[in-house]
C-alpha cells in the first residue's frame, strides 16, 4: 500500500527542509574549500622561506668554493654540488641498464612467465622500501666490507633507490609502443633482437628518458640513502672511494650547527637541491608529452 | 605456434623459432643480456633482505624477542631494546594520517568533482605534486625553522590548559612528536590526494546522473553515493601514506628529538625507527651496528606488511570498479 504523502526520497523521517539541505551543501562546499587551501599555506611558506633565505648567498663562489670553516664566513659548496653530481651518475650507470634491460625482458620478450611476474613484484617491492633502508644495505654490503665510507657505497645506494622507477617507468614506456609496429617489423622478417633495438626502443625512448629524469630528480633529492654510506667531506672530491659531501647531507649537517653563516649557506643548498629536482621533474614531463599522449 | 609480444597474443612466424638452423646459428645474446638483468634484479632483493638479516644475527641471536620489548636503548652499556622507538614510529606515523586524511580527501574531492574549471584543477594538482617533489631534507630544514618555535609556542598553551591529559602534559618541548606528525602529514598529503583522486574520478558518471536525477544535492551525491563507491582506493590511500609516512627519515630525524624514553605527551621528543638509524649508524660499531641492523629488518617487515595490505586493497577496488563500468 502506497503511503498517502509523496516525501522526497533524500529527506529524513525527521523532516529536513529544503532550506536545511542547501544550508548544508553550502557549507560542506565551503569547509572542502577551505581545507583545500589551507594545505597551500605550508606550501608557499616553504617556497618563500627558502628563496628568501636562500637567494642573497646565490654567486658564482657559491659553486666554485669550499664551505667554510665553523664560524667563520664566505665560500660555498662547490664540492657538495659535484658530490650530488658524481653519485648520481654512478647510481644512474648501475641502475639504468639493469632497469631497461629487465624492463625489456619482462614486456617484450616474456610478458607472461613466471621471471617476469617475479621482477614485478621485486620492483613494487623495492618501491615500497624506505630509502634509508637503501643506504642500511649499502653500508653493510659496501662499507663493511671496503672499511670506509665512499661515493661508491652512496651511489650503490641510490642505485637500489630509482631501479624500481626507471624499471617500471620503462615498462609502461614499452607498453606504449603500438602492436603494429612490432608486427609490421616481424612481417618484413626482421629478428626479435632487431625489432626491439631497431623499432620498439626508439619508439619508447622519449617515455624512458622521462623514467630517467624522474629517477635523477629523486636520486638528487634524497639524504637518507648516503648519509652513512657516503657520509661528508669538507674536500673536493677526489676519488670515488673515499667520503663524498652531497647537497642533501649537507643541508641536514649545517641546518644543526649554531652559526648564522653555516644555516644560510643550508638554505642556500635548499635553493640549489627545490630548483635542480623540480626543473628536472618539469624537464622529465616535457620530453614526454610533444611525442605522445 | 602463438606467442606474446608486449602482452598482445600474435601469430608468431617460424623464424623466430629457436628450433630453426638459422636462429641456432644466430643466438640471441640481447635476450640473454635481459634475462641476466631480470635474474640480477631477483637476486638483488634477497640480497639486500639477506644482508640485512646477516650483519643482524649477532643481535637478533643475543637479544632476541627481548629486543623488541625492552624500553632502555644505551649502546654505552651494551643494552638495546626499541619498544619506545617502534610506539614512536607507529604514533608520528598515525598522527601524520589522521592529519593528513581529511586534508588530502578535501582536495582529492576538490580537484575530481567539478567545482573548479579544469586549468584551476590542473594547476591544485600541479602545486600538489610539488609537495611531492620537495626533497625530505627541506621539509625539515623548514621544520626546524618554522614548524619547532611554532609548536613550541602553543604546546607550552596547551600543557598549561590541557597538561591534566597524559597526551598534553609538560613541558612542551619544540623537537616533539607533534612538529614530526604535521610536518609528516604534509608529506604524506600528495600521497593520499593522488590515489583517492584516482579512486574518486573513476567512480561511473552515470551514479552521480542517477542520484542528481533523484534530486539530491551535489554533497548528498558526494557522501551518499560517491564516497561510499570510491572508499576501498581511499582506505588504500591512507594504508599507503602510513608505510610512507614510517619510513620517512630526514625531516623526522630533525624534527622529532631523538629521545628513547617512553612518554605518552605529543608534546615530549620521541623517535622513530627510521631517524633512530639515520642518526647513530654513522658513529656506531660493534654490537651496536648489529643492533640498528635489526632495527632496520624490523623497519622492513612493518613497512612491507603495511605496502602489501595497502597493495592489495588498491588491487580489491579496480576489481570492484571494472565490474560497475
Amino acid at each position: 500500500m502506497m503511503k498517502p504523502e509523496s516525501r522526497h526520497f533524500f529527506s529524513s523521517p525527521k523532516g529536513k527542509t529544503s532550506f536545511y539541505r542547501m544550508l548544508r551543501n553550502r557549507f560542506l562546499t565551503g569547509l572542502c574549500i577551505a581545507l583545500s587551501l589551507l594545505t597551500l599555506f605550508p606550501l608557499i611558506s616553504i617556497v618563500i622561506l627558502v628563496i628568501r633565505n636562500g637567494l642573497p648567498l646565490i654567486s658564482m663562489n657559491l659553486f666554485t668554493q669550499l664551505s667554510p670553516a665553523p664560524g667563520l664566513e664566505g665560500g660555498g659548496f662547490g664540492n657538495a654540488i659535484m658530490g650530488t653530481l658524481v653519485m648520481v651518475c654512478i647510481s644512474l650507470l648501475l641502475a639504468v641498464p639493469l632497469g631497461i634491460l629487465s624492463a625489456v625482458y619482462i614486456n617484450e620478450y616474456a610478458p607472461v612467465s613466471p621471471v617476469s611476474s617475479a621482477v614485478r613484484f621485486v620492483a613494487k617491492l623495492l618501491t615500497g622500501i624506505p630509502s634509508i633502508i637503501c643506504g642500511v644495505f649499502a653500508f653493510a654490503a659496501v662499507v663493511m666490507t671496503s672499511q670506509h665510507f665512499s661515493a661508491i657505497a652512496g651511489g650503490v645506494a641510490l642505485a637500489i633507490l630509482i631501479l624500481p622507477i626507471i624499471l617500471l617507468t620503462s615498462e609502461q614506456a614499452l607498453m606504449g609502443v603500438s602492436v603494429s609496429y612490432r608486427e609490421a617489423s616481424y612481417g618484413v622478417g626482421a629478428t626479435p633482437f632487431q625489432t626491439i633495438w631497431r623499432i620498439v626502443l626508439p619508439d619508447a625512448m622519449p617515455a624512458i628518458m622521462t623514467g630517467i629524469m624522474l629517477a635523477v630528480s629523486r636520486a638528487a633529492g634524497e639524504t637518507a640513502p648516503v648519509l652513512f654510506t657516503a657520509l661528508f667531506s669538507q674536500n673536493w672530491i677526489t676519488s670515488v672511494f673515499e667520503p663524498t659531501a652531497s647537497l642533501s647531507v649537507l643541508i641536514y649537517n649545517f641546518a644543526s650547527l649554531p652559526y648564522a653563516y653555516h644555516i644560510k649557506l643550508a638554505w642556500s643548498a635548499s635553493l640549489v637541491l627545490v630548483t635542480l629536482v623540480t626543473l628536472t621533474n618539469i624537464l622529465a614531463q616535457m620530453i614526454f608529452s610533444p611525442k605522445q599522449r | 605456434m602463438r606467442t606474446r609480444i608486449g602482452g598482445v597474443p600474435i601469430l608468431n612466424t617460424g623464424t623466430l623459432s629457436p628450433l630453426t638452423p638459422e636462429y641456432r646459428r644466430n643466438p640471441d645474446f640481447f635476450k640473454g643480456a635481459c634475462q641476466l638483468a631480470c635474474i640480477l634484479t631477483i637476486l638483488l632483493l634477497a640480497f639486500i633482505f639477506g644482508e640485512i638479516l646477516l650483519k643482524a644475527w649477532p643481535a637478533i641471536h643475543q637479544f632476541g624477542f627481548g629486543f623488541i620489548t625492552g624500553t632502555q636503548w644505551s649502546p654505552n652499556r651494551g643494552v638495546f631494546g626499541v619498544l619506545p622507538v617502534l610506539i614512536g614510529t607507529v604514533e608520528s606515523s598515525f598522527l601524520a594520517l589522521l592529519v593528513a586524511l581529511p586534508l588530502g580527501l578535501s582536495i582529492a574531492l576538490f580537484i575530481s568533482e567539478d567545482f573548479l574549471p579544469n586549468s584551476l584543477r590542473q594547476f591544485i594538482r600541479f602545486v600538489v605534486e610539488l609537495l611531492a617533489a620537495i626533497p625530505s631534507v627541506v621539509y625539515g630544514l623548514w621544520g626546524v625553522f618554522v614548524v619547532i618555535p611554532l609548536v613550541q609556542k602553543y604546546g607550552t598553551i596547551l600543557s598549561d590548559h590541557f597538561g591534566f591529559l597524559p597526551l598534553f602534559a609538560g613541558p612542551a618541548y619544540g623537537n616533539s612528536l607533534l612538529t614530526a606528525s604535521l610536518v609528516l602529514a604534509l608529506m604524506v598529503l600528495p600521497t593520499i590526494t593522488a590515489i583517492s583522486r584516482s579512486s574518486l574520478v573513476v567512480v561511473p558518471y552515470s551514479l552521480r546522473e542517477g542520484s542528481y536525477a533523484l534530486g539530491a544535492t551535489r554533497w548528498e551525491t558526494i557522501l551518499g553515493v560517491i564516497l561510499p563507491t570510491a572508499s576501498p582506493g581511499i582506505v588504500a590511500s591512507a594504508i599507503l601514506a602510513f608505510g610512507r609516512a614510517m619510513g620517512e627519515t630526514m625531516a623526522v630525524a630533525m624534527l622529532i628529538g631523538n629521545s628513547q624514553r617512553l612518554s605518552w605527551s605529543l608534546l615530549s621528543p620521541s623517535n622513530t625507527l627510521s631517524a633512530l638509524l639515520a642518526n647513530q649508524f654513522s658513529e656506531a660499531d660493534g654490537i651496536q651496528i648489529s643492533a640498528l641492523m635489526y632495527a632496520a629488518a624490523l623497519l622492513v617487515a612493518l613497512t612491507l606488511v603495511v605496502n602489501i595490505a595497502g597493495a592489495m586493497v588498491l588491487r580489491q577496488t579496480q576489481r570492484a570498479t571494472s565490474v560497475l563500468r
